[in-house]
């Protein structure tokens, strides 16, 4: 409770200390908009449903994509780790993927899928199934023999082994390489979405981009607000109990 | 002696390891058998071979030449009639106590669910370790892990144990503890023990049998039987002596690794 209240306060201070600065001409409200009227644009793009319709723009792009990209991403890692031949070819052509920043795909996706949904979901999905493989084949090779030994011994075998050893045993790794994988997904639709308009649906993207045309600070900060606290909420949704989990059981550090 | 078909049997193994180094001949033509409900240690300085033959029997290698036979069949792989004890106690740490005794139940699929965990909550209790069983691995002292993994290895009810050097690792005290543990749940349960060591006393406390390895390459080098009664005290003086002469014989063949044996 006394933690929930100094960070109240912390939050409450520097919104107030925003607003005054603005309120005393230190800068243009035209450059920077006070806090009141971010406020009244994100209430009155909410009443209007504009917000919410471009969050669930957003939103679908992004889960869905992340979502074939882990059910690519965590099957593929395994299979690179298990066969060399995999190994040396398309986990060649992961590690060199992952280092390309996945809103470089925008312009041939563009080319290839016009402007449609599935140029975004390729978007999102380059962003993720490379790192969550990554994570997964190092996540594979860390684990321990000894435990693969001490489940074949007590009769465990092949696809078993798999799932239940090798795949826990490398959680710790898959987690992060599935947050990493989140975080390229969720900066490369960002960045897509400004970078390009897809006639099919309006998401924050597109919002911050034409507050941006129509000099609408307000909108650009109002809608900035909406994306960080779209991040938080998928930290302590997605990740969290994942996270508390490894804590507890294999007592690493907390998070 | 009975006349009961030994319970283990290992015929002329030889295994060579290559290496970056070279060769190493790791066993050189094995010869030997254990009777059902016998306790025999594999005691030699490291590197002769006897965590070798251990996996070999366990089925998680295979020897170059020579054969092994469990209950009169050839081993051509692990099997949960015989379960494997490790130095490190190899728990799982993604799953709790309870669970990591559970595993080798959960995969003997004649069981209902129900006696799995009745199986689980008896081993548990015998190892001392029933108000733990919701505990996470790393919570777990070390002679407790080697507990909970004596207690996973006897859940599915194996007629052999093999184990590599599983108190090695642990303070005298836990350890000491530990040898009654282990042979009160002998008795009990009428276990083949192959057991593995390269501490002699450890090796006369519990083995009806005693069999020394020499190194390069891996032979069997001389045998001793203790037929003292059980329970045994580590620290009896009848113990005491089985114990030199063991040593004294280990130091006649492997004079230069006399240090390292001799402890």
């Amino acid at each position: 409770m006394k933690r929930f209240l100094g960070a109240t306060l912390f939050f409450v201070l520097m919104v107030g200390l925003w607003e005054l600065c603005v309120r005393a001409g230190l800068w243009s409200p035209v450059l920077v908009p006070p806090p009141s009227s971010v406020a009244r644009y994100i209430y009155e793009s909410l009443s209007d449903g504009t917000l919410e319709q471009a969050t669930l723009v957003t939103m679908r792009r992004l889960l869905s994509g992340y979502f074939l990209g882990l059910l690519l991403g965590l099957p593929l890692g395994l299979l690179t780790a298990r066969f060399k031949v995999l190994e040396d070819t398309i986990g060649v052509v992961a590690l060199g993927l992952q280092t390309l920043p996945s809103v470089c795909w925008v312009p041939l996706a563009l080319l290839w899928f016009g402007q449609t949904e599935t140029a975004m979901l390729f978007v999102v999905i380059m962003g993720t199934v490379w790192s969550v493989l990554i994570a997964t084949d190092n996540g594979v090779r860390t684990v321990p023999p000894i435990y693969v030994r001490a489940a074949r011994t007590m009769g465990s075998r092949g696809v078993h082994t798999w799932l239940k050893v090798i795949v826990p045993a490398s959680l710790p790794f898959i987690i992060s390489g599935m947050k990493q994988g989140w975080a390229f997904a969720w900066r490369s639709l960002m960045a897509a979405e400004i970078f390009v308009t897809i006639l099919t649906g309006f998401g924050l993207g597109h919002l911050l981009h034409y507050g941006r045309e129509l000099h609408a600070m307000d909108q650009v900060a109002g809608v900035m607000l909406v994306i960080i606290l779209i991040g938080l909420l998928a930290d302590k949704i997605l990740f969290s109990p994942w996270e508390r989990f490894l804590h507890r059981r294999w007592g690493t550090a907390k998070p | 002696m009975t006349d009961a078909p030994p319970k283990l049997v290992v015929e002329n193994v030889s295994k060579r390891f290559r290496t970056r180094k070279g060769e190493i001949h790791a066993l050189d033509d094995i010869s030997l058998a254990v009777r059902e409900g016998e306790f025999v240690c594999l005691v030699g300085p490291s590197g002769c071979g006897k965590s070798t033959l251990l996996n070999l029997i366990a089925g998680l290698d295979f020897p170059d030449n020579g054969r092994i036979f469990a209950d009169g069949k050839p081993v051509t792989g692990p099997g949960s009639d015989r379960m494997m004890m490790f130095q490190e106690a190899a728990l799982f740490p993604w799953l709790n106590v309870f669970d990591n005794v559970m595993f080798g139940l959960k995969l003997k699929p004649h069981l209902r669910d129900k006696e799995r965990r009745e199986v689980a909550q008896y081993y548990l209790q015998l190892v001392g370790l029933e108000r733990f069983m919701h505990a996470n691995i790393h919570e777990l002292s070390g002679g407790m892990k080697q507990r909970t993994a004596l207690a996973r290895c006897l859940a599915p009810n194996p007629r052999v144990l093999l184990m590599d050097e599983p108190f090695a690792s642990l303070d005298a005290l836990t350890r000491d503890q530990l040898y009654g543990d282990l042979q009160r749940i002998c008795q009990q349960r009428k276990k083949t023990i192959v057991f593995v060591t390269h501490n002699v006393r450890e090796a006369a406390c519990l083995g009806d049998r005693v069999i020394l390895f020499s190194p390069n390459p891996g032979r069997v080098q001389e045998q001793f039987t203790v037929d003292l009664p059980r329970p045994r005290d580590i620290n009896s003086v009848a113990l005491a002596q089985h114990a030199s002469e063991i040593t004294r014989a280990l130091k006649q063949h492997l004079r230069p690794d006399l240090t390292e044996a001799a402890e």
